[in-house]
């Protein structure tokens, strides 16, 4: 195999801003204490930064920041920049700028998600993209109209959709599906960032209101306020990187299906099941090589689907997999989400379980994973998917 | 979710879809289809996107299908559109392949099941007629 061109990056910086529910601080506030400390956490200064990349940029949902405002607030000097929400989902902003520096255009780009969500109210009539996937509160000619004028303005309609063809299906319970949501919340417990850390059993979960059934409250994530950033950089750099730098051994960016939440051919996956699949075909690592997953959470069922898509069971077998939580446990084969997840932790669309996979990679997460040495991390839901494969040093 | 109180629809058609939420007036749904290969095309584009074809038109169907999966829905997300409600997939019986979104209505919340036999009716919002499903056989009310 032509080694891939991502693998000439690396992650040698990351941090996150404060977090929390409410924080009624700007985006770009927020933004910018994540990336001054991702600089410094990479050993450098903002003088060599010459890369910006950011999802979604102008105009996206849940709040946040754009590119330029970083851009301005601390005078960067930048060969590239770039923004968008038209890419693999949110990890977009870190393939693009990989394939930045794979290509020579930057040589440490500064990549950052921020989310003001929990004080920022975008799911307001009329407030634009708001709801998770990015669907309009009262409005959209595009594909949302077909879904708006039946009052599911959320991705949790569209998402119980496909948790409910897929209990339909292969007999997955609620019971099942709520030992991700336990999971979560059982390792957010040792994340001092993290929204909620109260204990939850899965009687609590059982027993918690309906949002769109068979989703329930504890089956949403969190809208909170806080800024993820990470430094990629060029793997000349990693010696130089003091935390340690993180290989970007494989990226998954591929949407080989309609680009559709509700037109997708299969109900019971979704985009991620093509991307994860791209994501292997880049790499000599195995799915028994991974030590540490990180599945996106804005929905457990979505984590469900990412299971699945990544390998770690069978197609329909994530249910059975996932029950009891034993093989999701930290001490489990797939310690997964160890640092809470969305459900629990916030949603930092992504961002958060990057970030948690680059501790584990480091040996600094807080629930660590011992020897861990391969990270996979799949970010969004529906035709909005991306994912990555993270080594300990340049890979 | 009966004619007494219809929620807002906020229907926002596009020009490829404009037939689509009209075409209850006459009590017919009609779904896109190519002039020449066959295929039926949903949500409406600009070209049939299987042989690219530009010979494409609205043309009526049955109004029956099968329920693929819903939601009963809980929490507002709309105000005015108040929970709780039924958001459905429903697959075509001319092609599957073709997935409505939309509510059921005519039955209890509880008795909507995946695979359940469903036809159309339409509800007038303004100037559209907003295709809903109901079982088969349900009586007129």
């Amino acid at each position: 195999m032509t080694e891939p061109s991502e693998r000439r990056a690396v992650i040698s910086g990351v941090a996150q801003s404060d977090i929390g529910r409410r924080l009624y601080r700007s985006g770009i506030d927020l933004t910018v204490e994540a990336a001054l400390r991702a600089i410094d956490d990479a050993g450098l200064t903002a003088a060599d930064i010459d890369g910006v990349s950011t999802y979604p940029g102008f105009g996206g949902s849940f709040g946040g920041a754009m590119g330029a405002e970083l851009h301005e607030a601390l005078r960067l000097s930048l060969n590239w920049r770039n923004a968008g929400v038209e890419t693999s989902g949110p990890l977009g902003a870190v393939h693009n700028a990989v394939l930045a520096v794979a290509a020579g255009l930057a040589r440490h780009v500064l990549v950052f998600r921020t989310v003001t969500e929990g004080s920022g109210g975008p799911l307001r009539p009329g407030g634009g993209r708001g709801g998770g996937g990015g669907g309009g509160a009262t409005g959209s000619a595009g594909p949302f109209q077909f879904m708006i004028p039946y009052g599911a303005a959320s991705a949790a309609c569209w998402v119980a959709c496909y948790a409910r063809r897929h209990m339909h299906d292969y007999g997955t319970t609620r019971t099942q599906l709520g030992a991700i949501a336990v999971n979560g919340r059982a390792n957010a417990a040792s994340n001092p960032k993290a929204i909620y850390t109260d204990p939850m059993t899965i009687d609590d979960y059982l027993a918690v209101r309906m949002i769109s059934d068979p989703l329930c409250l504890y089956d949403c994530d969190v809208p909170c306020d806080g800024s993820t950033a990470v430094v990629v950089s060029h793997r000349d750099h990693a010696p130089d990187a003091p935390a340690g730098a993180v290989g970007i051994n494989a990226m998954g960016t591929a949407i080989r299906g309609r680009p559709s939440w509700d037109q997708f051919d299969d109900l019971t996956s979704m985009m991620m099941r093509h991307t994860a699949a791209a994501m292997w075909e880049r790499t000599e690592l195995i799915v028994d090589d991974v030590d540490s997953a990180q599945l996106y959470d804005g929905f457990s069922w979505l984590t469900m689907a990412w299971i699945e898509a990544m390998g770690f069971c069978g197609k329909g077998e994530s249910g059975a997999f996932v029950e009891g939580g034993a093989n999701i446990a930290p001490d489990g084969p797939v310690p997964l989400n160890t640092s809470g997840g969305q459900l629990s932790a916030g949603r930092l669309h992504g961002f958060g379980h990057l970030h948690e996979a680059v501790m584990q990679l480091r040996g600094t997460a807080d629930i660590q994973v011992p020897d861990c040495e391969v990270a996979a991390v799949g970010a969004g839901g529906g035709p909005e998917t991306g994912c990555l494969l993270l080594t300990r040093g340049p890979s | 979710m009966s004619a007494g109180d219809a929620p807002p629809r906020f229907v926002l058609a596009s020009a490829e879809s404009e037939f689509y939420w009209r075409s209850g007036a006459d009590g017919l749904l009609r779904i896109q289809r190519c002039g020449d290969c066959g295929r039926w095309i949903h949500p409406p584009g600009p070209v049939c996107p299987f042989c690219h074809s530009r010979r494409i038109g609205p043309e009526p169907v049955s109004g029956t299908g099968t329920v693929a999966s819903f939601t009963i829905n809980r929490k507002e997300w709309i105000p005015g559109f108040a929970p709780p409600y039924v958001f459905a997939f429903v697959e075509l019986d001319e092609d599957p392949s073709v997935r409505i979104g939309t509510n059921i209505v005519g039955c209890a919340m509880e008795d909507v099941e995946i695979g359940m036999r469903v036809e159309v009716l339409f509800e007038e919002s303004g100037k559209w007629h907003v295709p809903l499903f109901q079982p088969v056989g349900t009586e007129d009310s």
